[in-house]
């Protein structure tokens, strides 16, 4: 018998891993939650059947999206994540003993459930006492606070389903609102390959550069996700991320990481020629 | 024959047996079930296009109806708590009109709020009514006109003995309904009919804590805009008749315009949207106003937005309020509801239903879902941070009561005179002048340009409404009647 897990990544592209089991499969208010164990890549996350996290390879997206903007904030207080619900963004920044209070808005309590459960890997730091879950829509959240964040990080599903509301130009400028005046915002940009994944990442960018006088894009190899090429977004009002980071100061902490550093700090902004036309044109 | 009850839609059923039965078409459309459009087929779906057949024998036909139509028909009717029904695949505009028109007759009065849609008052250019208009209340601090108070309606049916009908909107544009009971009680008592526009009011037959509907209320006939708030396809619509009308009669009025090549795709999905109200309506309104209230309560946190509501109330000009409703008043934040309206759509990919000068309208419905919610409110929140100005400026009144100087007919085909509109205060207008949305005019033929119209002609043209009416479509000149 062999059981294989398949996302297709464009309608006629599909990326499969073989399945050893699967662990559970639950249908929440707001989708499928699935979690598989397989050979390659170990445990497995699957949102609606799109793949959110591997064991082996989560410690890319994690870091890179928590670190960089830490590296150039490194003075960050207080930091909220939205999404996020598999805990591994949060594990990230509990790294950092200067961060006093991270609040979470997850929509779905079923995945901080299922991940606490499934995936303590991600999910270990999730009762850090720093940590202040709350089980609600990330544009609510945000709408009502105002100059109250160092860091916000947008760590999204993609922008069909649940985290829609997470990629639009209302949602952004509730961030800028809730960010302090030297604030940075680091969302989950999606891929430049894919024609659909590369058009949702133009309107995110779109959208971000509408809001943002500092709005730069950089980029992570993720073998598990569409192409493997992935991108990140930096916003701020005035810190800029590659003349604005803190290299020496964030190397002192002495955090040990498998991806992130500061000399790809800088090379991770460096972007190839296509992407930078395609943000180009969403400028 | 098995008794029909509302879990069945017989024209549904029947066109599924007629896909079945795989008819070889020789008649009309030509498209032959998708084949002979292929990107059309493609766009909409095959199982759409193979739908889209003509009437024939198994699948009745909605001029003379016998077995299906008939059927579905019957079903509405019952669903309604009405008379009789017939489905109207001409718009609500349609239904209003023949509404109208068969009850009133050349030279004859009709008594209706001046705040009425465009369709009612082309019915009067149409069939030659004389409308008697009845100013309706205004709240100056939002700018809208609001229901009929009884007390007007007793003056306007003491005033013009012989009226034939009271036209009445249930409710308005913006939500507020009249006191219907009221006012269908003292017209009965004169022999008068009441006649009801419900284009906004599908909801009121099947949620629960509703306003009156016009069937219960006991008025005689009521235009249903089933695809407003029904959930069937745009263009269709129900006409609701109870004993006091001949129904054979109005069938007749309807086939003197509507189509004789009636959609199927209109006719199924007003049929299948009648057996869901019956079966899940109170469940979906249910849904409907708990968005609603969800998002006057958090627009209202906002500030600077007014989301009014029930506290409007007075038992008068507002009997009641639908509760489905979400209408912002944008008045403090310096910025017209057309403006909002504009940026909605814009810069945050949000479409409305409409803004005015004062307000901006959004239909909730139970297809909504919390993120889309949750969108509005945020964009609104950031329309404000962004935009929001000084009130200083903004217009403050948003009905003007017309001056009535020819009936709307003996104006529309008087002999006309085309004047820049700058200079036609004092001139009698010849053509409707309105924003659409919501399409309540602001002119209708017959009424005197005044200055105060053409101010507000002038400013919401400003601020960037669809002016709609007029043979010059800038809206540069104006139509007016010649001096005899």
């Amino acid at each position: 018998m062999e059981l294989w897990y398949t996302e297709n990544h464009t309608k006629n592209v599909k990326f499969s891993i073989k399945v050893d089991k699967q662990l559970i499969s639950v249908k929440s208010e707001f989708q499928r939650i699935d979690v598989f164990d397989s050979v390659e890549f170990g445990r497995i996350l699957t949102l609606d059947g799109y793949l959110m996290l591997t064991e082996k390879d989560e410690f890319v997206y994690h870091e890179m999206i928590t670190h960089v903007p830490m590296a150039v904030k490194t003075n960050a207080k207080k930091v909220l994540v939205i999404g996020a619900g598999d805990g591994g963004t949060v594990r990230e920044l509990t790294r950092y003993t200067t961060i006093e209070k991270i609040d979470v808005a997850e929509i779905d309590e079923a995945v901080v459930e299922i991940c606490k459960e499934y995936l303590p890997q991600t999910a270990s730091k999730l009762d850090d006492n720093r940590v202040h879950l709350f089980f609600e829509d990330g544009l609510k959240f945000v709408r009502s606070k105002k100059d109250e964040y160092d860091i916000i990080i947008v760590d999204s599903t993609d922008p069909f389903g649940p985290g829609e509301g997470l990629f639009t130009r209302e949602f952004y400028g509730n961030c800028y609102n809730a960010l302090k005046e030297d604030g940075v915002l680091v969302n989950q940009h999606e891929s430049p390959y894919y024609t659909e994944d590369a058009k949702a990442m133009k309107r995110a960018h779109k959208q971000i550069f509408s809001v943002f006088p500092v709005c730069r894009v950089y980029q992570a190899h993720i073998p598990t996700y569409p192409s493997g090429h992935w991108l990140f977004g930096f916003a701020s009002k005035c810190l800029d991320p590659v003349t604005g980071l803190n290299g020496d100061k964030w190397n002192a902490l002495g955090t040990k990481t498998k991806y992130y550093n500061t000399d790809l700090h800088i090379g991770a902004f460096a972007l190839p020629t296509y992407v930078k036309e395609l943000l180009h044109d969403a400028e | 024959m098995k008794t029909l009850s509302q879990s069945d839609a017989p024209i549904f059923e029947a066109l599924k047996n007629h896909r079945l039965n795989r008819i070889v078409p020789f008649d009309v459309p030509g498209h032959k079930g998708g084949r002979g459009n292929r990107e059309l087929s493609d766009f909409l779906g095959l199982n759409c296009l193979k739908a889209d057949v003509n009437s024939m024998k198994p699948l009745d036909n909605l001029t003379h109806p016998v077995s299906v139509i008939k059927d579905a028909q019957s079903l509405a009717a019952e669903a309604f708590g009405a008379n009789d029904s017939f489905f109207i695949v001409n718009g609500t505009t349609a239904a209003v009109q023949a509404m109208i028109m068969s009850v009133c007759k050349a030279g004859e009065k009709i008594i209706m709020p001046r705040n009425v849609h465009r369709s009612a008052i082309n019915a009067l250019v149409v069939c030659g009514a004389i409308p008697v208009y009845i100013n309706p209340g205004v709240n100056k601090s939002l700018g809208i006109p609001l229901g009929m108070t009884v007390g007007d309606v007793e003056r306007a049916v003491e005033e013009n003995p012989g009226a034939k009908a009271i036209l009445v909107n249930n409710p308005t544009y913006y939500g507020i309904c009249s006191d219907l009971k009221q006012i269908v009680a003292l017209a009965h008592e004169r022999n008068i009919l009441v006649l009801v526009d419900e284009a906004h009011g599908t909801h009121f037959y099947f949620g629960e804590n509703m306003p009156v509907s016009a069937m219960k209320a006991g008025a005689d006939m009521a235009a249903v805009s089933m695809h407003k708030t029904g959930g069937s396809l745009t263009q269709s619509s129900i006409l609701l008749c109870q004993k006091s009308v001949n129904a054979n009669y109005v069938r007749q009025v309807i086939n003197l315009t509507q189509t004789t090549s009636s959609s199927y795709l209109l006719l199924a999905s007003l049929d299948i949207a009648r057996k869901n109200l019956s079966l899940n309506g109170k469940e979906m309104f249910e849904k409907t106003v708990q968005f609603a209230s969800y998002a006057r309560g958090e627009i209202n946190k906002l500030g600077g937005y007014y989301a009014f509501a029930s506290e409007l109330t007075d038992g008068a000009a507002v009997f009641d309020f639908d509760p489905t409703k979400l209408s912002v008043n944008t008045t403090e934040i310096g910025l017209a509801g057309i403006e909002v309206y504009n940026i909605l759509r814009d810069d945050y990919g949000i479409q409305i239903e409409f803004g005015d000068i004062g307000n901006i309208l959004a239909i909730i419905s139970a297809g909504d879902r919390s993120l889309e919610i949750e969108r509005l409110i945020s964009a609104l929140s950031e329309i404000k941070r962004l935009y929001s100005k000084d009130k200083a400026g903004m217009f403050d009144h948003e009905y003007i009561s017309p001056v009535v100087a020819l009936a709307p007919q003996a104006a529309f085909y008087s002999a006309r005179k085309t004047v820049p509109l700058r200079q036609s205060i004092g001139r009698i207008s010849g053509e409707f002048v309105m924003c659409y949305p919501p399409g309540i005019p602001i002119l209708a033929p017959g009424e005197m340009i005044t200055e105060d119209i053409l101010n507000y002609i002038l400013y919401a043209k400003e601020k960037g409404c669809l002016l709609t009416g007029p043979q010059d479509l800038n809206l540069e000149n104006i139509d007016v009647a010649e001096d005899k």
